[in-house]
């Protein structure tokens, strides 16, 4: 379980044989994808482990190493290092999927603040049903939730994820998310005649200086962008109401 | 040199025959600065072809070179009025008309103001993404204003050609003149270190990431060696009771480096202008009412046609004024333009003219005695 999660973290690992090779990149349960078209996030191909040889060689000295897609493909002469290859594959990976370097371009575009570390429940058993907690869990956690709200920063900073209509997004008045004040959530809008949560501002602030179309409240954009708007307002104490 | 004719028929959408005479003489003047001998042809030839074009003087009116070169600045120093625009970041018509929409309210305000000011200021990021149509419709709109203009470039203007278009349009982003005894300098604030080339970015990225104001990617605004070179020259021999002006589109200071609310050598630029009395630094970028003192320089920002900025989460100076929250349910609050009214001592009252609420006076009386007097009324809801 614990082995799988990590492992799904780089969307790019060779299998170890022909039938982990699709258990080992299937496994993700309700991932987070980058919401759109574009590629989940890429790591590095695990470098230590042995590529897995399709049974479908095509010569003696030469063999076909599938990627765990079942789509990328690679041909090498036999013997060939099990780094190389990964990194051939990565490279073939990488010119199908152009987006595929989405999350570290973002985070170095935008600064996001970092999710709360946990390294402290290491070894604790406490509430978890499959053992200790891990190092990697506690790892785990952070880059998931680090990638919703990233993801969330980039729908935030661009005007065609938005559907603006005139080229507006969000951060041409909300630098790094300022002034969207989540912590302020619910309140009272007179203006909308109601009690807004966040996502009814966000989808106000889409509607009008964005122009572009309401988001469904569990459309994945609409989601990390709550997430990425409350990542940056860590710290703030929660004030519910506020004007 | 005789000025031209008074009250010439003005007709909308046509530049009036001062504003014209005042472009092309500031042409070339700027451009007979550059003392490199090639440029100095190209820019007198094409000025003696538009004028001697416009059948308003003789080419010879403008042949005595030495001219150029401002006297310092003797005698008395008049008050007079200048009215600011700033950053309505343009979009082409068909994409966006808001932004449109709103320079041409600030045009109009300008030209309702009665008496008409002595010249208006654009105070750069007149594009959003530096296309030659935006800034071709923002010059269009621009040329409505009945006073002359003055044009400053912002770094929305500039990384998609790296200023070609603009140049084209409007000159050199860094000249000087003198105004009935003040001496102004507009310099070029947005130089960034080239960021680009290593990343291999096309020029339509290397603007996108300039135009993230957010963006980290890109790299600290500066004026650079070059300019500050010759904002020395330009001072030198200027005795230090004369009046100065200082326009940049990036605060003169350092405030608050993540959103370039900052000059890298701001620090060597106020080293140059401190052995002055009084100096005014106005700047555009930072779209809200901000207010600063360092020493013997006043800063004072512009407000920005399209949208207001959140301020800056630290480094707000003290002597600054807040604006109030803009109400996201009014698209123009928080936006606005405004004026500038200099007195003969060369310390400015500062005009916002927030186009949503009652217009704010930052006095010189203010800046001069460290927020002790003069203070302006303080709005009802900060930011926070
Ligand atoms: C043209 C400018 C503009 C754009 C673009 C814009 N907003 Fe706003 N928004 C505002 C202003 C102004 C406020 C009020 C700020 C304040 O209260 O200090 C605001 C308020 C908000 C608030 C509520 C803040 C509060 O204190 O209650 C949220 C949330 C918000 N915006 C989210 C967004 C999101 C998400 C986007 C992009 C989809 C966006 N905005 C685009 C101008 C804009
Ligand atoms: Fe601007
Ligand atoms: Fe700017």
């Amino acid at each position: 379980m614990i082995h799988r999660a990590i492992v799904r973290r780089s969307a790019l690992v060779i299998g170890i044989g022909a039938a982990s090779v699709i258990a080992a990149c299937g496994g993700g349960q309700g991932a987070e994808r980058p919401p759109s078209s574009a590629q989940s996030g890429a790591g590095t191909p695990a470098s230590g482990e042995a590529p897995s040889v399709s049974p479908s060689a095509i010569t003696p000295s030469t063999v076909d190493v599938l990627l765990c897609d079942g789509k990328t493909k690679v041909n090498v002469p036999q013997g060939t290092p099990g780094t190389a290859i990964a990194g051939q594959l990565m490279a073939e990976w990488m010119r199908k999927n152009p987006n595929s370097g989405w999350e570290a371009e973002e985070r170095e575009r935008h600064t996001l603040q970092p999710a709360a570390d946990n390294s402290a429940l290491v070894g604790q058993v406490e509430g978890q049903t499959y053992g200790r907690i891990t190092p990697q869990d506690v790892a785990l956690w952070k880059t998931e939730t680090e990638r919703v709200a990233t993801a969330g920063s980039r729908v935030f900073h661009d005007a065609g994820e938005l559907g603006s209509t005139i080229g507006v997004s969000c951060d041409m008045c909300h630098p790094h998310a300022a002034n969207t004040h989540p912590e302020t959530y619910p309140k009272f809008q007179a203006q909308l005649g109601r009690v807004a949560l966040l996502r009814d501002m966000i989808n106000w602030c889409i509607e009008h200086p964005v122009r572009g179309k309401a988001l469904a409240s569990d459309d994945p954009r609409m989601r990390a962008m709550e997430a990425y708007i409350l990542a940056q307002r860590k710290g703030k104490t929660l004030e519910y109401g506020k004007h | 040199m005789d000025g031209p004719k008074k009250n010439p028929p003005r007709v909308k959408g046509v530049k009036s025959v001062e504003t014209k005479h005042m472009e092309e003489r500031d042409e070339l003047y700027r451009g007979l600065k550059d003392l490199d001998r090639r440029s100095f042809l190209k820019v007198s030839a094409a000025a003696f072809g538009a004028v001697a074009g416009a059948g308003i003087f003789s080419p010879h009116s403008f042949q005595p070179v030495k001219v150029a070169h401002a006297q310092p600045v003797t005698g008395k120093v008049e008050q007079f009025r200048f009215a600011y625009i700033s950053d309505s970041h343009l979009y082409e018509r068909s994409l966006n008309d808001r932004f449109i929409n709103a320079l041409m309210r600030a045009v109009d305000d300008v030209n309702n103001m009665n008496p008409q000011p002595d010249f208006v200021f654009y105070g750069g990021d007149l594009a959003q993404l530096g296309q030659a149509k935006e800034l071709e419709v923002g010059a269009q709109i621009l040329k409505n204003l009945k006073a002359p203009v003055k044009m400053m470039v912002g770094e929305h203007d500039w990384y998609l050609d790296m200023g070609d278009k603009w140049r084209e349009l409007f000159g050199q982003p860094t000249y000087s003149f003198d105004h009935k005894g003040v001496h102004c300098v507009v310099l070029n604030s947005v130089v960034e270190k080239d960021f680009w080339t290593a990343r291999k970015l096309t020029p339509q990225q290397r603007m996108q990431t300039v135009a993230g104001l957010d963006n980290g990617v890109q790299s600290p605004f500066s004026v650079g060696a070059e300019q500050r070179k010759w904002l020395e020259n330009d001072l030198k021999g200027k005795p230090a009771n004369t009046p100065l002006i200082v326009f940049s589109h990036s605060p003169l200071y350092k405030l608050y480096k993540n959103w370039n609310f900052w000059t890298d050598d701001a620090d060597e630029v106020q080293a140059i202008l401190k052995r002055f009395n009084n100096v005014v630094v106005f700047h555009g970028h930072t779209h809200q009412m901000l207010t600063n003192r360092i020493g013997n320089i006043h800063f004072h920002g512009f407000l920005s046609t399209a949208w207001p900025w959140p301020y800056a989460p630290e480094g707000l100076p003290e002597l600054t004024v807040q604006m109030s929250r803009p109400d996201p349910f009014n698209p123009n609050d928080g936006c606005g333009d405004g004026s500038a009214l200099v007195h003969p001592d060369g310390l400015a009252d500062k005009i916002y003219n927030l186009w949503n609420r009652n217009p704010v006076t930052v006095s010189k009386n203010y800046t001069a005695s460290r927020g002790t007097k003069d203070k302006p009324s303080v709005p009802v809801r900060k930011s926070y």
